[in-house]
């Protein structure tokens, strides 16, 4: 018989300490995560690049605020909108590349781990779903809001705030209805796979897809209500909607809302039938 | 003894197939170990056990905890090793292992500090910097359990954790189970198909087959103390001599070769087997004294079941 092995270290002591109560797991993935994503240059220079387009908004009211001649350059509400529509690319590009948030735990066997711990998957789903909001909305709602202040700071008055007393609720809500459909879409198709490519492709496809059915249905038909079928025309609609845009609408609002809830809702399905320790095959 | 684990005529079924079928059982504390062939249903507990699959019907406890009323206070008192391969992609080991007792509830400064203590104890002291990824499967193995250990669990989930090892780095595993069972005052149940590892670490057993639980008790109750094993080669017709060797309540076992493992009550002895041999005309070419060990009891509970 072999001799008795050795081992290694006996250390192992019973631990007294105090313990966090239930409930603030969501907190300790959420904080992981954004550190992780940070260290990764890519992201982080995806994230300081799509801060760009702010510069150059900021740019814009302060020349409109300082010069008489630059005064057709001044900021309107749309002006907010149409900043808020155009980080759509970035809200797209930063949420391609988060696409592994739960795809890399499927592909790792991590959410058995997860899921022996005491939390929720309600709290590991919000864990996940903090992080994407952190960055949409840090790359939206943020630099929106900045905007504002930046033209109340060189207009040296109220004056805008106050005649656009809808602007602040409208960047809020549109920033938030903007980042939530994105994240509850992209967290579901992570729970799909386990390949974060796959993940990313998936992602990119039903956007272009949708906009690319939504224009060929248009070109056949001659009719704009084909809109609903493309979640980017639907948070157009909104946009114009909250933004209180003139231009008509290519769907009634409340069709462009409900579309929003069906989309967090079918998110929500997948994420609740996928995000489970075993995967049962019946 | 207090129980740690209860289950009262559980029931799970995947799809049509019942994986647990009516399953009773009770597991003390100290070191259990759930032996059953592949497919016997051992993974399948665990994860009724941990909340992961919802029986049909049955009720189970845990350290006196309802699992469907109390899940959480469970899993915070409770750490489980998975047989898969699993990890949190993207870290090394001590970020893993301090983040796993983070979700476990400990502060974080205190979960750095185990996770160190845990991933020396464990013999990945040294490796502790280095990416998962890059584990072999043994060290594999011994992560999953650092992070079962890390945040001092009351109840351990072993799932085959010495699958894959190499036979030192399977003795070294072994050898950190039984200290941890017999040493450090943690109970907890040892799912394996493999028999010596469940002799070596734990005192009681359940042994489990196609859904049901077979046998369960004291290993050495259940091996037959007192009772006589023998190793036995015959010449001649066998199988009435078989036949008659277990209508007089000795049980044989054969693996189909010609030698036997048989074990005689403690009130009758070999000489018993020699009587019977002559009565059914074979003769007894070899008979050897054995011991009686854990495979016996399988073997006769999956074969009674």
């Amino acid at each position: 018989m072999s001799p008795e092995p050795l081992i290694h270290d006996q250390g192992y002591r019973r631990y007294a300490g105090r313990r966090h109560a239930h409930g603030g797991a969501w907190m300790v993935i959420a904080r992981n995560h954004i550190r992780a994503t940070i260290r990764q240059r890519r992201i982080l220079g995806l994230l300081v690049f799509s801060w760009m387009p702010f510069v150059v908004r900021a740019v814009q009211i302060y020349v409109a605020s300082s010069f008489q001649q630059a005064r057709f350059l001044a900021a309107t509400p749309q002006t907010f909108r149409e900043f808020l529509v155009q980080q759509s690319i970035f809200v797209f590009l930063v949420s391609m590349s988060l696409g592994g948030l739960i795809a890399d735990d499927r592909r790792a066997n991590a959410l058995q781990l997860y899921l022996s711990k005491p939390l929720t998957r309600i709290e590991y789903i919000g864990g996940k779903l903090v992080v994407l909001l952190l960055f949409l909305l840090g790359i939206t709602l943020i630099p929106a809001l900045m905007l504002l202040l930046l033209q109340t700071m060189f207009s040296g008055s109220f004056a805008f705030v106050g005649a656009n007393l809808f602007l602040l609720p409208a960047i809020v809500l549109f920033s938030l209805v903007q980042s939530l459909v994105s994240a509850f879409a992209l967290l579901a198709l992570s729970s799909l796979s386990g390949s974060r490519r796959f993940v990313a492709a998936m992602y990119a496809g039903i956007v272009f897809f949708t906009a690319a059915l939504v224009q060929i249905l248009r070109l056949m038909t001659g009719s704009r209500a084909w809109a609903w079928l493309s979640p980017r025309d639907v948070l157009d609609v909104v946009a114009t909607a909250v933004f209180r845009g003139t231009a008509a609408p290519s769907i009634p609002v409340p069709v462009a809302l409900l579309m929003i809830v069906v989309i967090i809702a079918a998110s929500v399905a997948i994420l609740e039938r996928r995000v489970r320790a075993v995967e049962v095959i019946r | 003894m207090p129980s740690v684990v209860s289950l009262d005529r559980v029931s799970v079924r995947y799809g049509k197939q019942f994986a647990l079928r009516d399953v009773t059982a009770v597991f003390p504390a100290g070191a259990v170990g759930l032996l059953g062939p592949n497919g016997a249903g051992k993974s399948t507990m665990l994860r009724a056990l941990l909340g992961f699959v919802t029986p049909e019907q049955g009720d189970m406890r845990v350290l006196d905890l309802d699992v469907k009323r109390s899940p959480l206070p469970i899993r915070s008192r409770l750490g489980y090793m998975p047989e898969s391969d699993a990890h949190v992609p993207g870290m090394n080991a001590v970020t893993f292992v301090a983040y796993c007792a983070e979700l476990s509830g400990l502060p974080r400064q205190d979960a750095m500090q185990r996770a160190h203590e845990v991933l020396f104890y464990v013999g990945l002291g040294e490796a502790r910097y280095r990416n998962l990824e890059t584990y072999s499967t043994g060290m594999k193995q011994r992560i999953k359990l650092a992070q079962a250990l890390v945040h001092d669990p009351d109840l351990l989930f072993l799932d085959e954790p010495t699958n894959g090892m190499d036979p030192r780095g399977r003795d070294e595993m072994i050898a950190l189970i039984r200290d941890i069972a017999h040493n450090k005052g943690l109970n907890l149940i040892l799912s394996s198909h493999l028999l010596p590892d469940v002799e070596q670490t734990c005192d009681h057993v359940v042994v489990l087959d196609k859904g049901r639980v077979a046998a369960q008790g004291p290993i050495p109750a259940l091996k037959g103390q007192g009772a006589h094993v023998f190793e036995l080669r015959v010449k001649g017709e066998r199988h009435p001599f078989v036949a008659a060797l277990e209508a007089a309540g000795i049980e044989c076992a054969s693996d189909g070769e010609e030698v036997m493992r048989v074990v005689v009550p403690e009130n009758r002895d070999a000489q018993y087997l020699f009587q019977l041999a002559a009565q059914h005309r074979v003769q007894i070419r070899h008979l050897r004294p054995s011991l009686p060990t854990l495979e016996d009891v399988f073997a006769r509970a999956v074969n009674e079941a």
